[in-house]
């Protein structure tokens, strides 16, 4: 597998994601401009990564104006024809602006940028440690569209105490059901608010990373 | 014809929003105790060269629902100002 990370202005972890992956995971990485349009050296067993950053500004809203970026309508018809995309954080709220992914991300329950350490749980249960840092990360979909996803298996990851445990205590945003982590319905793009590129070096002392990208099959 | 448009755009109702619950505090800290609630939306002014009213408001009508706005969490309401 091959990964792709789109570059947009105001991206600021396109470089922490391509050291994650190429150095910490040793993967085959390519870094891809927004303004290009060329996807034909991808294939469906690559990954398209869109980084965590702040997009144009955010301004509107966070990922609105990125949505409509060259590169990402490429982005949009790989992912159609089932290529695997995984947004962290600015790159999830992107892909939630383009439909690939349903609800939306909301500022935080509290009014505060939160960047800190937190634990999310997968589908093994096993609390992972993982780095937040978002304004913006509080997931919101409708009741209706919450629940077909439960029943399709489409909640990843959901914020947990360090032993795992569950409540509003442990959820840094407000996020309805917990969620830090979703996967649309064909279950080839993924998106989280926490970032697991931070978290896969030894000098790091937390490598908790690379268990959430084995989980999403992208290792 | 130069049509001037104007967009609101609003939280929807039964979301929580901070930024207001925000201001809502600086208010009361000012004194304004008897504001009860404050919610806070964008106000976007558009110009749209149009051959009528009614394509104007077309236009802005797509643009609300393509970019200016996220039905998931907000809504808007367009009001056409000549």
């Amino acid at each position: 597998m091959k990964f792709g990370i789109v570059v947009f202005p105001g991206s600021n972890c396109d470089r922490d994601m391509q050291h994650a992956l190429s150095v910490d995971l040793g993967q085959e990485v390519e870094m891809l401009w927004h303004k290009d349009q060329d996807l034909s050296h991808f294939t469906s067993d690559d990954c398209i990564v869109l980084p965590g950053g702040f997009s144009y500004g955010d301004y509107l809203r966070c990922g609105a104006i990125a949505r409509f970026s060259p590169m990402m309508q490429s982005v949009i018809t790989f992912a159609e024809n089932g290529g695997k995309v995984l947004g962290v954080c600015n790159g999830f709220q992107i892909l939630c602006e383009s439909g690939l992914l349903p609800g939306a991300l909301l500022q935080n329950n509290h009014q505060q940028f939160s960047c800190k350490n937190v634990f999310i749980q997968g589908k093994d249960g096993k609390p992972l440690q993982i780095p937040i840092a978002h304004g913006e990360g509080r997931y919101y979909a409708d009741e209706a569209t919450l629940n077909q996803m439960e029943s399709n298996g489409q909640i990843l990851f959901t914020y947990c105490g360090k032993g795992g445990e569950s409540g509003a205590a442990y959820n840094p945003n407000g996020a309805v059901r917990d969620i830090a982590g979703i996967c649309n319905a064909n279950r080839n793009v993924f998106g989280m608010m926490p970032h697991p590129e931070r978290a896969t070096s030894s000098v790091l002392h937390n490598q908790d990373g690379i268990a959430v990208f084995k989980q999403l099959g992208l290792i | 014809m130069l049509y001037h448009v104007q967009i609101k755009v609003m939280p929807l109702k039964d979301l929580l929003d901070p930024q207001g619950k925000a201001v809502l505090g600086g208010l009361h800290n000012l004194g304004l105790e008897s504001v009860q609630d404050v919610r806070v939306g964008k106000h976007i002014t558009l110009d749209i060269e149009a051959n009528d009213a009614n394509s104007a408001k077309a236009i802005a009508e797509e643009a609300g629902k393509k970019l200016l706005a996220n039905p998931v969490m907000e809504f808007f309401e367009i009001e056409l100002i000549n």
